[in-house]
């Protein structure tokens, strides 16, 4: 095995998380005019605003500030709330948790829907069950995430009363409760990403089930049924796991809005919160989080994709 | 699809394409689009839409804003098509009006996309190895945010508000038109037609505008369709977020996070703000696929 190909992808992870960390950095420099001063609003008196841009150390010149900003965030300082003056850190590190098992209970239920859906549509192209297939993820990726969830909880929160509109309960304290708080959000950023992953699910094993060795393992009398599990599916699991990885960044997105309407006590609810009360440490913190939780977990399904795939010489 | 990352199946050009006459490309597409009855049908919902967007106000059967408190949360009726909201407003009207706010997000954003992404993919692909690198590295960075996450950062910065909503969404999207921009150009940079043209001399902006631009067109089409669908779904959720249009201006977005409070009262305030959505999100979505299939008829599956 090539190991040079996974220093080589550490090594871009790092440089993309650097840049993340620009980015991030820059949303405080593009506020137009004074972000002292958006942030005290216009009746603060300019001692207020020369003391807050002070704190936010905004007379430096823009590399200091950044190598400053970034010298806090590799030691896990990402500076004060503008609020309430709290420490952002602390904050974060409570809303990663609640975030990613969000997000894999998501990523979950998007496979327990698309991978029987995907696969027995192309094991019988054409049928009733295909085209149904086809039409659920043609018509699932243009269902506005928020509203799904809305629509849930009319139905199952307030008509059915079975499961809580929102809200969150830690695993560790009552896993029953937690359950039932994640069913609603999770099978809301599940469905959308299932809707998309059926078709990729479908087009690879299609694209496995014409190929050559398969059609030479029935041609020497295999079982279909071997066929399909030990030449056709191993080999397209790789390309799933790719599509899976290529999804990670757009189930996060959906995740954000998800926590939204669910108040769910993640990071996104907790960078959306931010915008609206213009407390900029503590979105950029927010952020820096998100982003970073996304390039590790395509990080990890790279390199699985990598382990799966011994034939793959990296360049 | 076997090495390293790979690039999106509609990113491989079909050299052949650049061959013939162009008018038969186009005609050819022209008629598989016609065939294809799953894009016929998004291009009438969004014909719909359009028509609701440009003639708006004159079509609505009452005043967007005009509050009837003895008529509130109205369930549909012949009246009220869609019923009414916690002021007595008709949401048949609000949803009309709304549709010129989700069109006009959604083509000014993708304008930005296209425009600034598809140029930097055009100079990534054609221009210096270490050119490429700096400007698609700089994707992978912007790639590396979640859509939604982005597009509200940006919003914090530039403030709330539609139109820094539309140059939000277009910044977030710049990033896919490069790639597919650049993975055209290398599919056709070394064709002879372009060792041609530069062996008679032409200079590189013109190459890249008068031999490479044409060429590349087919999968930056494909996406614009498919961008607008999801502008439509960002400005939505950004004006849900209460990021986006500012009140009284109807939004379907925004209708939605303020019947929020009234769900018990009235499930329908839920309902058909986001069927308004999801049709016009449909619509593009669908024709985007149908510009696909008929662009592109190898990729056909």
């Amino acid at each position: 095995m090539n190991y040079q190909y996974v220093l080589q992808r550490l090594f871009t992870a790092l440089i993309v998380v650097l840049g993340v960390t620009f980015v991030v950095f820059m949303i405080m420099q593009i506020v137009p005019g004074d972000p002292a001063r958006v942030v005290l609003g216009p009746y603060a008196s300019d001692e207020s605003v020369a003391g807050l841009r002070e704190r936010l150390g905004l007379n430096r010149p823009f590399f200091v500030q950044y190598a400053a900003w970034l010298g806090g965030v590799v030691q896990g300082d990402f500076g004060q709330s503008l609020l309430n003056g709290q420490e952002v850190a602390p904050q974060l590190w409570g809303r990663v948790g609640p975030s990613f098992e969000l997000a894999m209970v998501s990523l979950f239920v998007g496979l327990a829907i698309a991978f029987p859906v995907g696969m027995i549509s192309a094991l019988k192209p054409g049928s009733a069950i295909d085209i149904a297939a086809t039409l659920f993820s043609q018509i699932g990726v243009s269902v506005p995430t928020f509203w799904m969830g809305i629509l849930l909880v009319i139905v199952f929160a307030l008509q059915l009363r079975v499961l809580p509109p929102s809200g969150y309960t830690p695993i560790t304290e009552d896993p029953g409760d937690w359950l039932a708080h994640i069913v609603l959000p999770a099978f809301t950023a599940g469905f959308v990403s299932a809707s998309i992953q059926t078709r990729f699910i479908r087009s690879a094993m299609l694209d496995v089930l014409s190929a050559n060795y398969v059609q030479t393992a029935r041609a020497k009398g295999l079982a279909e049924r071997r066929v399909i599990v030990n030449h056709a599916l191993r080999n397209a699991l790789i390309n799933i796991v790719t599509i899976i990885g290529l999804q990670i960044t757009a189930l996060f997105s959906g995740i954000v809005i998800v926590e939204v309407v669910f108040s769910w006590p993640g990071l996104g609810r907790l960078a959306l919160n931010a915008v609206l009360e213009r407390d900029y440490p503590l979105l950029q913190g927010a952020v820096f989080c998100v982003a970073l939780m996304v390039t590790i977990v395509n990080l990890f399904i790279d390199l699985l994709y990598f382990f799966l795939d011994p034939r793959i010489e990296f360049a | 699809m076997t090495l390293g990352k790979p690039e999106p199946a509609l990113n491989r050009i079909d050299a052949d394409q650049s061959l013939g006459p162009a008018n038969t490309l186009w005609r050819d597409a022209g008629r598989r689009l016609l065939r294809h009855r799953l894009a016929m049908f998004g291009l009438l919902v969004l014909l719909i839409v359009l028509v609701m967007g440009i003639f708006g106000p004159a079509i609505t059967p009452y005043d967007p804003n005009g509050m009837d408190f003895g008529d509130r949360f109205a369930s549909p009726s012949f009246a009220h098509l869609m019923g009414t909201d916690d002021f007595g407003r008709d949401t048949f009207s609000r949803i009309i009006i709304g549709a010129r706010v989700s069109l006009q997000v959604g083509f000014v954003a993708v304008s930005v996309a296209t425009v600034v992404g598809v140029g930097l993919g055009l100079i990534a692909g054609y221009g210096s190895r270490l050119t490429d690198e700096v400007i698609m590295r700089a994707m992978d960075i912007l790639y590396a945010f979640p859509a939604i996450l982005l597009a509200i950062a940006i919003m914090a910065a530039l403030g709330k508000g539609i139109g820094n909503a539309m140059i939000a969404i277009g910044l977030v999207y710049i990033p896919i038109f490069a790639r597919i921009a650049r993975a055209a150009v290398l599919g056709i940079r070394n064709e002879e037609f372009i060792i041609a043209a530069k062996a008679m001399g032409a200079g590189d902006a013109r190459i890249v505008i008068a031999h490479v631009l044409p060429n590349v067109l087919s999968p930056i089409i494909v996406e614009i369709t498919l961008s607008l669908a999801f502008a439509i779904l960002a400005e939505a959720s950004l004006s849900f977020f209460g990021l986006g249009t500012q009140p009284p201006d109807p939004s379907w977005g925004r209708m939605l996070a303020e019947g929020r409070d009234f769900f018990r009262q009235s499930g329908w305030m839920g309902v058909f703000p986001g069927l308004a959505i999801f049709f016009t999100v449909m619509g593009f979505n669908f024709l985007g696929d149908g510009l696909r299939d008929a662009l592109d008829p190898k990729l056909r599956r």
